[in-house]
């Protein structure tokens, strides 16, 4: 235990890092994944092939083969940030692949002649999307969301391995020096489950808001 | 044109929509052009698109190291896919049982290790467990990790299997006088399985994904032979755009093949699919978690 309070500071920094990674990457995330989508689903046929190949492309390769490739390799090339933002730039590009799938199986549950009748009526696609299709999208989409926060969550530990002193590369330190695994990976392992169990509680709470009642 | 799977979102263009769609597709393809040349540009000036960086990328002693790696990424995979199936199942039945202790059990450990990071747990392997005389194989100390975290997602896949099947099939079982077991082994799991194969294929792609953090254990692996390979050939861009291709082919076909398999499935079962109402607590097994 006292492990634990004595490296409370260094834990503390660590774990402010995780979480400044986690939400500007999420935000980015969301904002990145929203416009893949929107181009997924765009009437022009190459925005739709540059969407599906982006998803293709980052569902399929290793975040950490991502990571080692903009932190390492790419400063041959003279690209080159500081190692968070960068750690944040792969991450959002990552998760945004991960956020586009949600959105567009969301789009997908909404049934087709709901948009089939918006165009009885005479709505514009824009006028289909934001009155017809996304309020009812919303509901559907909510959860898998969370779940990608989530996985979002998980995957900024793997920062760690390319020198982001983040929760887990932080606990990691400690326990190096103060050999006190079960105490201190214990810690670290319920405030990894917190910090989800926020996220999933709160996606639970916006989908209750949101949710259409049939 | 081949139609788009969302084409019913807008009605057949006109002359005056195709045009505009024209536009819009020349500008797109020329933003997009753009941005690739001025990347391109970016590595030429640096000189990483000289022959000379490429050319050992086509000689074979190059590939084999690779390949050997490759192995090691597949062998992993395997090990980790066999186990953690067989852990998730297992896992989802005791989710689902009666009775209450083991049900909390399985319940408890789904819900921890779903959420914690498998780097946390790798570090454990390496750094915390050797403290108390655990000092597993290599190889172990990355499967051992990667096979308790994917055993949780597995499960909470097959219970969503599991929860799908209509009421009337495990009713059947029972009226026909057969134990819950055995309604879980002959009526149940083979249903169940065979509709969420496509979610369990998805989710070998995200484990062969995670092999990757064989890096960090130093077990022989694609990622862990591509670090050292580039530390001795000092490509480091090379390496690892051809690795990640590597990767990208490796996962793509199983990508391909879950996506036609799920195909095939809400072909042939969209009907009891669309017959069932969504129970509650049913996780969705849609959606990939990274």
């Amino acid at each position: 235990m006292n492990a634990l309070v004595e490296n409370l500071p260094a834990l503390l920094a660590g774990l402010g890092t995780t979480l400044f990674v986690l939400v500007t990457s999420a935000v980015g995330a969301l904002v990145l994944g929203t416009l893949v989508v929107v181009a997924r689903v765009s009437p022009v046929p190459v925005l739709r092939a540059a969407a599906f190949g982006y998803v293709q492309v980052l569902v399929n390769v290793p975040l950490l083969a991502l990571l080692l490739l903009a932190v390492f390799a790419l400063p041959d090339a003279g690209l080159i940030a500081p190692l968070v933002t960068t750690a944040i730039i792969v991450l959002t590009v990552y998760e945004a692949a991960y956020v586009a799938e949600a959105l567009r199986s969301g789009i997908n549950t909404v049934p087709k002649g709901q948009v089939e009748a918006a165009r009885a009526l005479g709505f514009t696609l824009s006028q289909t999307l934001r009155l017809v299709v996304v309020p009812q999208a919303a509901r559907a989409v909510v959860q898998p969301l969370g779940n990608v926060l989530i996985a979002l969550l998980m995957n900024t530990a793997l920062t760690a391995t390319v020198g982001v002193v983040e929760l887990t590369s932080a606990t990691n330190k400690v326990n190096l020096v103060q050999a006190e695994p079960i105490t201190i990976f214990g810690a670290a392992g319920l405030v990894y489950m917190a910090l989800a169990l926020v996220i999933g509680l709160g996606a639970g709470r916006i989908e209750k808001k949101v949710a259409i009642r049939r | 044109m081949r139609q788009p799977e969302t084409a019913y979102l807008y009605d057949e263009p006109g002359p005056r929509t195709r045009r505009r769609i024209r536009i819009a597709s020349v500008v797109s393809l020329l933003v997009l052009a753009g941005a690739l040349a001025l990347m391109l540009r970016q590595f030429a000036s640096r000189g990483q698109l000289d022959a000379d960086r490429w050319t050992p990328f086509l000689s074979w002693p190059i590939w084999e190291y690779l390949l050997v790696g490759l192995r090691g990424t597949l062998l992993a995979a395997a090990v980790v896919a066999v186990l953690g199936g067989v852990l998730g199942v297992l896992l989802a039945l005791g989710r689902l049982s009666p009775l209450r202790p083991l049900r909390w059990l399985c319940t408890g450990f789904i819900e921890v290790f779903r959420t914690l990071p498998v780097l946390l747990l790798i570090y454990l392997m390496l750094f915390g467990l050797p403290a108390y005389g655990i000092n597993l194989p290599v190889l172990w100390k990355l499967a051992v990790p990667l096979t308790v975290a994917n055993s949780a997602a597995i499960a909470e896949i097959v219970r969503a299997g599991v929860l799908s099947l209509p009421r009337g099939q495990t009713e059947a079982g029972y009226s026909l006088g057969m134990r819950r077991l055995q309604v879980m082994r002959a009526v149940v799991l083979p249903q169940a399985l065979r509709a969420v194969t496509p979610s369990l294929v998805v989710q070998l792609v995200s484990l062969l994904k995670d092999t990757s953090l064989g890096y960090v254990v130093a077990f022989t692996e694609l990622l862990y032979r591509a670090q050292v390979l580039s530390a001795y050939n000092r490509l480091l861009i090379q390496t690892f755009l051809v690795v990640t291709l590597v990767y990208l082919v490796v996962n793509g076909s199983l990508s391909a093949l879950a996506s036609r398999l799920r195909r095939r499935t809400t072909k042939t079962a969209a009907p009891v699919a669309a017959a069932t109402p969504a129970q509650p607590g049913a996780p969705a097994v849609e959606v990939p978690r990274a």
